[in-house]
């Protein structure tokens, strides 16, 4: 075994206090003004008529629930606080019932995603070349082929699972492929992502042992790169240097976290939203059967009206804000799908229009944190559904009351039955 | 006409090289570069003012 005294694991003092728990407050959202939730199933079901009604009546809305927090639903106040990281802190970007300690600022648990500047931009330099639309590129023919693969196992079925059978293995083979890890290992990536991000109001202990079961799987796979490397991600992360020094074994980690759960459930539920809206729209489906190059323009406006990534930010000082009062550590729930569908800045916001020709959503986020898998996550996007789209132009929602979506930062569906003609 | 980008405020969505491959590009990090010296054709007018609008954050500038 090669070592690496970078990677020796060192267990928590269990007298050691690490960061603030608050009070786990589940079941039904009284006013959602004064007591949101985004792990209800109200909001999960459809968030959008909730925003909507925000937006009108109270545009910035607030609970008392993990610890405290806010929830902007306007584009101008989104993405004020995405460009604002003097005053807001990307230390903690999963609103939970757990904030990190403050001094874990600014590289935080998971860069650079949890990093705020200037530490920021350097961890953020060693990965943008590997996901730039060149380089993601390179992993288009395996997806197509893979996509392919996929709907080949349906062949004789009537009714298949689009978002179990489909949408979620796209985006966990490629990533898989671009980290270095087995492909078969793709069921235990699915526990992890339910793990960390839905997962949110289990008591402490059942976090932090499903987060060791995580960092478990990826230090041993580092150890499994040190003994044999090769010419991935996880190879170039454990050799790369930030200022002259080579990483920290909780930087490695702590990046093929993000990147391996970024990667996953992000584009699992954006091929899926849009497959879902297909089937139940067939004049849109029979569009895009008719017309494959308005494909890019179509995915752009489903990737606007069911954007499927909600960020969080921590203030960072007592101060008034836009009309609130906000407190040092309260959450802000920076709702990119909440953006997406302000009037103010779109027309037809409620609608899915899938030839619309001006779309500065908000979907990959606006400023410094503009999601470093964007180029990934639209090459995935485009060829599931262009190779769905050729082999199975004719589908419909087989039981709509069947369709089950995810609990949390991450909105797509988990169960969608289509019935394929 | 000319197109220009501001390095200060692309930040590599990559919306204008999406939309106006002849005009933009993609550097090493994926921030967006203008081709040559960014002069507009009257055919590619069309496409200019499409990245115009679709960047994310406001980072292409027409003259």
């Amino acid at each position: 075994m090669t070592a690496d005294d970078r990677f020796v694991f060192q267990a928590p003092d269990p007298d050691e206090e690490y960061g603030v728990r608050s009070e786990i407050i589940t079941g039904p959202v009284s006013d959602w003004a004064t007591d949101f939730s985004h792990l209800e199933p109200e909001w999960s079901a459809d968030p959008y008529p909730i925003q909507d009604d925000l937006r009108q009546r109270c545009p910035i809305a607030h609970t008392d629930r993990f610890g405290g927090g806010w929830l902007p639903t306007r584009y101008e106040d989104v993405t004020a606080i995405a460009y604002d990281t003097e005053r807001f802190s990307s230390r903690s970007i999963i609103m939970s019932n757990f904030r990190p300690p403050r001094d874990i600022a600014p590289v935080g648990g998971s860069p650079p995603i949890s990093s705020d500047p200037p530490f920021h931009q350097h961890a953020r330099k060693l990965l943008l070349g590997a996901f730039t639309k060149t380089a993601i590129s390179r992993q288009e023919p395996v997806t197509r082929a893979f996509c392919h693969e996929l709907i080949g196992k349906f062949e004789g079925r009537d009714v298949v699972d689009a978002a179990a059978e489909y949408a979620q293995h796209i985006p966990m083979r490629v990533i898989a492929d671009m980290l270095g890890f087995p492909p078969e290992d793709g069921p235990q990536f699915r526990e992890f992502v339910e793990d960390l991000l839905e997962g949110i109001n289990l008591p402490p202990e059942d976090r932090i042992a499903r987060m060791e079961r995580l960092f478990n799987y990826l230090l041993a796979q580092v150890q499994d790169h040190l003994d044999h490397p090769r010419d991935d991600i996880t190879s170039y992360l454990i050799g790369a240097e930030i200022f002259g020094q080579k990483l920290t074994a909780d930087h490695i980690t702590g990046a093929m976290a993000l990147l391996l759960i970024a990667g996953i459930d992000t584009t699992w539920s954006a091929i899926g939203s849009s497959l879902w809206h297909l089937a139940r729209t067939p004049a849109d489906r029979e569009r895009l059967v008719a017309e494959p190059g308005l494909l890019p323009t179509a995915m752009e406006e489903f990737l606007r009206a069911y954007a499927p990534v909600t960020m969080a930010r921590l203030v960072k000082q007592d101060m008034h804000w836009h009309g609130v009062d906000m407190k040092a550590d309260d959450w802000i729930l920076l709702s990119f799908p909440a953006a997406n569908r302000d009037p103010a800045q779109f027309d037809r916001a409620g609608e899915v229009v899938i030839d619309r020709q001006v779309n500065r959503h908000a979907a990959f986020g606006l400023g410094i944190h503009r999601c470093l898998g964007s180029h990934l996550a639209r090459m995935e996007l485009r060829v599931a559904l262009e190779v769905w789209l050729q082999r199975i132009p004719e589908f419909a929602l087989d039981d709509p009351s069947a369709v089950t979506w995810s609990a949390g930062q991450i909105r797509g569906p988990r169960a969608l039955p289509l019935r394929l003609r | 006409m000319k197109v220009q980008i501001d390095p200060g405020r692309c930040q590599g969505h990559g919306r204008c090289y999406d939309l106006a491959p002849g005009l933009f590009g993609d550097d090493d990090e994926g921030y967006g570069q203008v081709l040559g010296d960014g002069t507009v054709r009257p055919d590619q007018e069309r496409e200019a003012r499409l990245a115009v609008v679709n960047c994310p954050e406001h980072a292409i500038e027409v003259t």
